[in-house]
């Protein structure tokens, strides 16, 4: 921490001098020097220089541009470029982008006594990009239509699950705001939320591009995608799904009434569907900026940049928020049992599943708790400590001496067939188990369907006798809520789309969710998180292993460049070109 | 010859029918037998966790609950006179030829993939005069001058480019010549970026065929010269170039073109491997995420259009066949 403090006021300090001797006529302030890893800790090529075009490129596309209609990490990133929601993350290096900041509201949330109602205000003069002002019935109607499941259907459903809005279906089938109870507007620059229950991490949740406004009369429904009406420093100038999504200045975006964005580039040029190989090759040749989707360069790059040192430089190797892990069905023999599911524990060589993810820069650091290290909540602690995590036999065959099943047992690993770096893990898991005579069988079965139909059906697992399955998870809020309740809370199991796989249902866990929800108290809440951690390892029903990482490449061109902890990956609000 | 035309015509459209029909039943069939049921079908076409309530408006708006026979008949309905959708606050009209809307982007079909045929067209026309020069006088001269150094050479070299895999030259091409990446730019914006962007595709596409292309010139034209009317040629005292142009090459030509028109019709429906490589975003590249998102809307489109152009360039050559061999269309 010390030494981290230490490069970066030697850094500032340098700037500082460059910056004399400059005598300050150039609008670029080079603080914040390159190096490996900067963007973690810093803003780098701090720069207010305006002009050029930012260019972006993805492997894959979006599920949807349309910021009621989205579900991705990288997608909510970049929304904020043409969106503003009533809250969003801080733009800064480390913890700091884990913090909220208001956006188009003045504050947080305020919170009536009863934790029952949210109310924001909005800041005054926010307009949209054709001039006209925002006010709050905009924001109202944008949480109204992601109502609308049958149109709309890929963003999350917090909303429909908190607001208290009876059986409301979306403004389609019913076009009278009125008839959405949910919220309320008593004026244009208020909106006051009503929710069924209490919920701590409110003012995460409205951060989330659901809440950036949407004028009711320009909403073509599944068409609203061709062209958002912008709140942000960019407009969509076109989206062409499959293709290019090109965006411009907005002039009616004011920076006055924005702390958190910068509008330095004159055009952000994103390129969908480009090779993965492509995208690196077109990154360390300097005619790309920066990959969308955040993850990271694939394997060939990788050992490129980690073996040159000016490419070194422009390099960052942080965690994306994901983590990996496998879980034991306690619904499925021997793991109703806690001390079978110890041995599982015990017996796993954690460093050969690293391995099997690419290793320490490409798959991550090794987990051995649930939330990772850049989640609201993470606390360092291991229950089922092994020498070097590789895995004690010993102590998985007294585990299994425990349980009834000395001579060890039979069961079945599921597994994605099209997960590469999964399949070598489930080899790698069921070596590891084979040492302490736990005998598993891998069961192989395609991405698309994994939780609509293999592991997210508690069906399937009982009658198939699949005893482990493997499983990532990456949070829709940084919060140690947003990040364990699917996963946890013994009430979120469901007959298909299950993502509480090993099926646990503990009541002290599902009270502290309660207790976390109910809490104003961001300190408090925040030490909740860290006992359901505890009380699930405890249950010993999730054996996570890896905290995700990915290797991400910087163009030295791309000025304010920082890494957003909130969303693993750079922070796309601030970006400029040099 | 016009009935031989026509019943030509008939069976391509007859064979459009059963290819939309096995697509819908792969689509449809295949997941049943395996078990699937259409809450699963549908599930996939929402976001994470959907609840039942959520899978079954999906299964609604997607027709999904309807069975296969109607969904079918609402699809040949739509390419014939269109349809209506509704997405969102209006209705939406959907023109002829109308494949529906993407399951995943809610968006019309048929103008996306309309959109994307110019760049898939670029590419087949630009690699395809490629290979047939370059492909046809490798084969001529590798032919005439059997044995020596340079047919040895060239048929390495075609060897390799028959057995070497589009994902492979293209990406060491790629690295080695334009690290910055392919851009795609139409030709009615600039037709000179479109054709310096395109060239390294062109190549590296062309370089596949043409090695094809050349092996199978050598071996029609050392077939052809060995035959009675090229000796007969000679022995009227002929000049050897006119031997080989005129009659030796004209011969082995014509199944050359049989497979050049097949072969184009192929590339049309779409060059998987290359478009991926080069990120160009063209018909092949359309079917790789159409496939993958399991939307079928989409993958009928496609598969329609590559198997219209396949049909089409089968019809052509026919055609030409009968028009070039008498006996053809006797039989």
């Amino acid at each position: 921490m010390n030494r981290r403090k230490l490069t970066s006021i030697t850094a500032a300090g340098l700037a500082l001098g460059l910056l004399a001797s400059c005598g300050g006529g150039g609008g670029t302030d080079n603080n914040g020097a390159t190096g490996f890893n900067a963007a973690a800790e810093r803003v780098v090529n701090q720069s207010t220089k305006t002009g050029g075009t930012l260019q972006g490129a993805l492997s894959s596309d979006w599920d949807s541009i349309d910021p009621g209609n989205t579900y991705y990490a990288f997608s909510w990133n970049f929304a904020r470029t043409y969106g503003r929601a009533l809250t969003t993350f801080k733009t800064g290096a480390g913890d700091a982008g884990l913090e909220l900041t208001p956006d188009l509201a003045q504050g947080l949330g305020e919170v009536s006594a009863d934790g029952k109602t949210v109310t924001y205000k909005l800041r005054p003069n926010i307009k949209f990009e054709d001039g006209t002002p925002v006010t709050s019935k905009d924001v109202k109607y944008a949480v109204a239509r992601t109502y609308a499941r049958d149109v709309l259907p890929n963003g999350p459903t917090y909303f429909v699950d908190l607001l208290d809005a009876g059986d409301y279906a979306g403004p389609y089938k019913n076009k009278d705001l009125n008839a959405f109870t949910g919220i309320q507007t008593p004026d244009d620059q208020t909106i006051v939320f009503k929710l069924k229950q209490p919920f701590g991490d409110f003012d995460y949740l409205v951060s989330s591009p659901q809440t950036v406004p949407v004028p009711q009369a320009k909403d073509t429904g599944a068409k609203y995608l061709e062209h958002p009406i912008s709140t942000g420093p960019y407009k969509v100038d076109s989206y062409v799904p499959g293709k290019e999504f090109i965006l411009s200045k907005n002039t009616n975006w004011d920076a006055s009434t924005d702390p958190n964005r910068k509008q330095l580039a004159d055009k952000i040029d994103i390129k969908l569907n480009t090779n993965a190989e492509d995208i690196d090759n077109r990154l360390l040749a300097g005619s790309l900026d920066f990959d969308v989707a955040g993850s990271g360069v694939q394997a060939s790059a990788q050992s490129k940049i980690l073996s040159n040192a000016s490419l070194k430089e422009n390099a960052d190797n942080v965690f994306s928020g994901r983590l990996w892990y496998f879980v034991m069905d306690e619904k499925v023999a021997p793991f109703d049992n806690v001390d079978c599911r110890k041995a599982v524990q015990y017996a796993t060589d954690k460093v050969s599943l690293q391995t099997a993810y690419g290793g320490p820069v490409a798959g991550g650091d090794i987990a051995n708790t649930m939330l990772p290290p850049n989640i609201v909540g993470h606390q360092d602690f291991n229950l089922y400590p092994t020498p070097d995590n590789k895995g004690d036999v010993n102590k998985a065959k007294e585990a299994l001496a425990a349980c009834g099943q000395p001579n060890g047992f039979n069961t079945k690993i599921l597994l994605r067939s099209d997960r590469p770096h999964e399949v070598s893990a489930g080899e790698a898991l069921q070596q590891a188990l084979a040492k302490a005579n736990i005998k598993a069988e891998i069961v192989s079965v395609p991405a698309g369907q994994y939780y609509t139909r293999f592991a997210g059906a508690p069906n399937y697992m009982h009658q198939n006798n699949i005893g482990i399955a493997f499983t990532g998870w990456q949070a829709d809020w940084p919060t140690g809520f947003g990040f364990l309740q699917q996963l946890v809370d013994g009430r979120t199991i469901k007959p298909q789309g299950n993502t509480n796989i090993e099926e646990m249902n503990l009541p002290n866990v599902n009270a502290l969710f309660d207790q976390a929800a109910a809490s104003k108290d961001p300190a408090q809440r925040e030490q909740i998180y860290g006992q359901i951690d505890k009380a699930a390892m405890e249950q010993a029903s999730v054996v996570p292993f890896l905290y995700g990482k990915g290797l991400l490449y910087r163009n030295p061109q791309m000025t304010n460049v920082v890494i957003s902890f909130a969303y693993g990956m750079y922070d796309y609000s601030i970006l400029g070109i040099s | 010859m016009t009935r031989y035309i026509l019943t030509r015509v008939l069976g391509a459209v007859l064979m459009l029918v059963v290819t939309s029909i096995v697509v819908f039943g792969i689509f449809f069939i295949v997941p049943r037998l395996a078990g699937q049921t259409t809450d699963q079908l549908a599930a996939q076409y929402v976001a994470k966790d959907p609840s039942p309530e959520e899978i079954a408006a999906i299964k609604q708006k997607l027709g999904l609950d309807q069975p296969v026979v109607i969904q079918y008949g609402r699809f040949v309905k739509g390419i014939v006179v269109g349809r209506e959708f509704q997405f969102g606050p209006d209705t939406e009209y959907c023109p002829p030829p109308c494949f529906g809307y993407s399951f995943k982007t809610q968006r019309p079909v048929w103008p996306d993939l309309v959109d994307r045929l110019s760049v898939t067209f670029s590419l087949a026309i630009g690699a395809s005069i490629i290979w047939l020069v370059a492909g046809v006088s490798i084969g001529v001269l590798s032919a005439l001058r059997r044995g020596t150094f340079f047919d040895r050479f060239a048929m390495i070299i075609a060897l390799a480019g028959v057995s070497l895999p589009i994902f492979f030259t293209g990406l060491l091409s790629l690295a080695l010549f334009k690290p910055t990446g392919v851009n795609y730019v139409p030709f009615t914006d600039s037709p000179f970026e479109w054709a310096y962007n395109l060239l390294l595709p062109w190549i590296t596409l062309a370089f596949l065929y043409a090695a094809l292309y050349a092996r199978l010139t050598r071996a029609g034209m050392l077939e052809t010269m060995s035959q009675d009317f090229i000796r007969t040629a000679r022995a009227k005292g002929l000049p050897e170039r006119t031997v080989t142009t005129k009659h030796a090459l004209r011969a082995t030509l014509t199944p050359i073109l049989t497979l050049f028109g097949l072969d184009i019709g192929l590339l049309l429906g779409g060059a998987v491997l290359t478009e991926s490589t080069f990120s160009l975003p063209g018909i092949g590249r359309y079917a790789i995420d159409a496939i993958g998102n399991n939307d079928l809307p989409q993958v009928l489109g496609v598969t329609m259009l590559a198997a219209f152009f396949i049909v089409v360039a089968n019809l052509i050559v026919d055609i030409l066949y009968a028009v070039a061999d008498p006996r053809v269309r006797l039989s």
